[in-house]
């Protein structure tokens, strides 16, 4: 606690004087301060169309662009069967996923073994999962990203740990930009937010070799997102 | 001429001759600009985006007693252990502390600039603890027991070649040549330490008061792992990151991604609030966050550069600058290299000691122009100068310049000096850049042209 006051103290003593403002190239302090910064970022940040079908022609082209899959279905049924046409064509031996509506729903008939994470589970046990499940909070369309949380997407591990993240996801969680996405968090969440709150764009990633893109860094290699 | 000044001097003469390394550099780089380039055009406005950050980040920065305050009692209102550290050493000893009592026997690591600047890992492991960098590129640096050599890319100074060398030297594992199969070995092997790890140590990228959490963008996932499978999570962040509210990330995440890599946004950007909360299936039992000042009110306390704590650290600086893409990261001796770094190094590490980078700059502002919040680097290298000199002033060139003003002020002294000049130069010619030619330090690397034969002055009075 000592040391938090004598950093406080620190910083109170220090901002006696006042910066010169941003942009003024060492110009004359203003007084008194100036109004906060107007907040909304979107005029600023790339345009992204008026019409939710705009939001998801943009979200199929980020998605593409970023190399995840994104296929944007009609019904559960079609969903149904993008899942089993991707366990034959991968060979999954296991899943694992959390309960939801959909993953709730659909997971059970891929046929193989699920371990569920919304439960206590076993690190090694998801470890040798060849894909993981799950449902999201939002489409962006401005970035091509995927809105996960722990609560609403089985845990902190299993968007992240297995091989193929898979989302499975509804239309109307498709918003346009990222200062929407921040308001959706804060309704649907405030105060009492999860511990964790992630926007996945794309599949694991690195350059860090010569700047050469290799997907599956540490996390999934392959990103499929399923809509309906 | 301080030890630091000296070994820079001798690295840089090295390196700018060094074709090779500058090769490389401007191989890792090329793409580097024009993706950003075409990010930054996808933006509805860019500088109206920089001003309106530049803007958040000076309200964040000159409250920062309130934002600091909110953000450390919001984050400890939901389970988070908050620490406070004035000093480098004090960090580390905390940290080793909860090492300690957590009786760790293996710690992942996602790259974090705090740590290397207090040297965190050389502390753990003097205290005996094995730490692995989960980066792939720190994960390379560290086994060549090597600082990162840039903030956002560590190995880009190594060639597939060199890295697979290592890989056979240090895993054992077969050679190749394709970065895709690297990156697979390095997959494997941080894997099995993943699982095996009962610490987590993370850096932040910013901490939001509002709501008190801490954002970590990164590509790879590993941050994300780290902070999903150990049971006790450790995050250490400069008390700077502060921003005041949730949205405010709506703006900086894309600018940092598009500054530092030309990408619309990094793979993750994550949010953390706390451990595990009930309800939560898995995560940290214990979080705990680490806020080091470690000469950063020091900095504050200078009104006329405080903008530098400004600093997204997206690397943009440094990737544009002519001198670091002459004699590259390692030269620097410091954490932070580049521009950004030249500006903060003598303010954390003592001005004296590292003015000289002040002077390791060409001012062209091309560091200042790319800043996405819009720190006035080139102006703050000018600054420092100023402050270093008045601080201790060099006789000599105090001396220089008062006869020069004595010579300029007078018209006789001052034509009587141009006549001179005129006939001394073709006699300074032979001695020029040697032991013997009292402007070395300026003649050595630079030509004087030579001076005209007729002033403009005389040449008027003849056209009369």
């Amino acid at each position: 606690m000592n040391e938090r006051e004598n950093i406080l103290a620190r910083v109170r003593e220090a901002l006696k004087t006042l910066a010169p403002p941003p942009g003024s190239r060492g110009g004359i302090p203003a007084h008194p301060l100036p109004p906060p910064p107007v907040a909304d970022a979107r005029q600023w940040l790339p345009a992204v169309g008026n019409t939710p079908n705009d939001w998801a022609v943009l979200f199929g082209k980020n998605a593409a662009d970023l190399k995840a899959n994104f296929e944007l279905l009609n019904s559960a049924d079609e969903m149904r069967r993008a899942l089993l046409r991707l366990r034959d064509a991968e060979g999954w031996k296991r899943a694992a996923c959390h309960s939801g509506r959909l993953t709730g729903a659909l997971c059970p008939m891929l046929d193989i073994p699920l371990l569920r994470t919304d439960q206590p589970y076993d690190i090694h046990a998801l470890e040798a999962c060849n894909v993981g499940i799950s449902e999201c909070d939002a489409l962006i369309a401005q970035t091509g990203s995927v809105l996960v949380t722990c609560r609403s997407a089985g845990g902190r591990a299993l968007s992240v740990l297995p091989p193929h993240h898979v989302v499975l996801a509804q239309r109307d969680q498709l918003v346009p930009d990222l200062p929407a996405a921040f308001a959706l968090v804060k309704k649907k969440y405030a105060p009492d937010y999860p511990s964790m709150i992630s926007f996945i764009t794309g599949p694991s990633r690195t350059g860090d070799i010569e700047r050469v893109l290799v997907l599956g860094a540490h996390g999934p290699r392959q990103l499929t997102i399923l809509c309906i | 001429m301080s030890a630091f000044a000296s070994q820079f001097k001798r690295q840089a003469r090295i390196l700018t001759r060094d074709l090779r390394h500058r090769q490389l550099i401007r191989t890792a780089l090329r793409n580097y600009e024009i993706a950003r380039d075409q990010r930054m055009a996808a933006f509805q406005d860019w500088q109206m985006a920089r001003q309106a950050a530049a803007e958040m980040k000076w309200e964040a920065v000159n409250h920062l007693d309130q934002h600091l305050a909110e953000f450390a009692d919001k984050l400890a209102a939901r389970g988070t252990k908050i620490h406070w550290a004035s000093t480098g050493a004090q960090a580390r000893d905390l940290i080793v502390g909860i090492v300690r009592e957590k009786q760790a026997r293996s710690i992942v690591k996602s790259k974090a600039m705090t740590a290397e600047e207090i040297h965190l890992n050389d502390a753990l492991e003097q205290a005996g603890f094995n730490v692995v960098e989960s980066d792939l590129g720190e994960f390379i640096v560290q086994l060549r027991r090597e600082p990162p050599y840039h903030i956002v890319f560590p190995a880009m100074h190594l060639t597939r070649g060199e890295i697979s060398e290592l890989f056979l030297r240090k895993l054992g594992s077969a050679p190749t040549d394709s970065p895709e199969e690297l990156t697979m070995i390095a997959r494997r092997v941080l894997r099995e330490k993943y699982i095996a790890a009962d610490v987590g140590i993370t850096g932040a990228n910013f901490a939001i008061a509002e709501t008190g959490m801490v954002s970590i963008t990164e590509n790879e996932g590993n941050a994300r792992l780290t902070a999903a499978l150990p049971k006790t999570m450790i995050t250490l962040l400069g008390i700077e990151k502060i921003l005041p509210r949730l949205k405010d990330l709506a703006l900086f995440l894309p600018m940092l991604a598009t500054a530092g890599a030309g990408q619309p946004l990094s793979g993750y950007n994550t949010l953390y609030g706390g451990p595990r909360q009930p309800g939560e299936p898995d995560g940290p039992e214990e979080f705990h966050v680490v806020l080091l000042d470690n000469h950063r009110t020091q900095l504050l306390a200078d009104a006329e550069q405080r903008d530098a704590l400004h600093c997204i650290r997206c690397g943009a600086c440094l990737n544009v600058c002519p001198i670091f893409r002459n004699i590259g990261g390692q030269a620097y001796g410091t954490t932070y290299s580049g521009p950004i770094g030249s500006v903060i190094t003598p303010h954390l590490r003592g001005l004296q000691d590292w003015k000289h980078l002040s002077f390791a700059s060409s001012l062209c502002g091309a560091c200042t122009d790319a800043c996405p919040v819009k720190i006035e680097l080139h102006h703050h290298l000018l600054q420092s100068r100023r402050n270093a000199s008045e601080q201790k002033p060099s006789l000599f060139e105090r001396f220089a310049h008062r006869a020069f003003a004595a010579i300029a002020n007078r018209p006789v002294g001052w034509s009587l000096g141009k006549k001179l000049v005129r006939l001394a130069q073709p006699l300074q010619r032979p001695l020029k850049g040697t032991g013997l030619d009292p402007a070395r330090a300026w003649t050595k690397t630079r030509d004087l042209p030579p001076i005209a034969r007729e002033t403009f002055k005389d040449w008027w009075k003849k056209r009369q």
